[in-house]
């Protein structure tokens, strides 16, 4: 219900996002560790989720794949470590596409009257990593092509 | 997948955008090729000054020059600042997506639940 904010400061190899939902703790935390509604919404909307094994405690392995109506399919898996609960939960991550290179993402669920703010921390094997993990990893994620060079512009002249 | 050249390209992008005067040159430069002199006069800036801004520019790859008669002319190279976009616009883009499902998903079990007593009351 707020925008997202993300954080990925140069020489730091390491993500951070937050977001705020409008949803107790208790149901955010289902919708992200229950199979049936994670394949609702993670992703975008454009692919389908197929989860082949999400093994939720110490030491499980989870996979699963987004695939596209024109046939292509992109692979996931990891490993969750420490138990897994509302107050966090911690897992490795890897895309199939680019294996070896994997990050620690970590997921904390914090309520405010009734509010839930998301907060995620990704931490990846070097910046170039990071970066590369970031802009190609998650290029197949794009709605539409780029932004707009005007547009870009226009906000680096206004940050001046 | 295409950015296994990126990221070293993108430190060269990021230094040269880091500077408020070659923000505005590549500004100006949207609207067309321009000369070094061109480039200088909105500026309090020296011409050799604005040639030094070109040069980081241009090793950056975010413009590329060329020489008519005497004059140096400048071009915005739009690939690279395409590159630096992406770089968090696709993680953006993925998960404000989610996450804009995830609130459509958190509000149909909400109400669905709210809505449970009333239909095993009819029961």
């Amino acid at each position: 219900m707020s925008d997202m904010q993300i954080t990925a400061e140069p020489g730091v190899p390491q993500v951070l996002t937050e977001r705020t939902f409008d949803a107790p703790r208790g149901l955010v935390y289902r919708a992200f560790t229950e199979p049936d509604l994670l394949v609702q919404w993670l992703g975008p909307r454009k692919y389908t989720m197929t989860i082949d094994r999400y093994d939720l405690r110490a030491g499980g392995t989870w996979r699963y794949v987004h695939a596209d109506d024109a046939g292509n399919a992109f692979g996931f898996h990891g490993v969750f470590h420490g138990d897994p609960s509302p107050d966090g939960m911690v897992q490795t991550f890897e895309f199939e596409g680019a294996p070896g290179h994997v990050s620690m993402d970590t997921v904390t669920f914090e309520e405010e009257v009734g509010r839930t703010i998301v907060r995620t921390n990704s931490v990846f094997q070097s910046v170039e990593a990071r970066d590369a993990m970031v802009s190609s990893g998650m290029e197949y994620g794009m709605k539409e092509g780029y932004e707009r060079l005007d547009d870009l512009l226009g906000k680096l002249i206004a940050n001046r | 997948m295409t950015a296994v050249a990126v990221p070293e390209r993108l430190d060269a992008v990021f230094g040269a955008l880091a500077d408020p005067t070659r923000r505005a040159i590549l500004g100006r430069l949207t609207h067309g090729e321009a000369t070094v002199a061109e480039l200088a006069a909105p500026f309090s800036v020296s011409q050799p000054a604005i040639s030094r801004h070109l040069k980081v520019l241009e090793r950056a790859g975010l413009i590329s020059r060329t020489r008519r008669a005497t004059a140096r002319l400048s071009h915005l190279r739009a690939e690279p600042l395409r590159d630096a976009t992406v770089w968090l616009a696709a993680y953006r883009e993925f998960w404000e997506e989610s996450y804009e499902r995830l609130d459509e998903l958190l509000e149909a079990l909400q109400e669905q639940e709210a809505g449970e007593p009333r239909g095993r009351s009819r029961r």
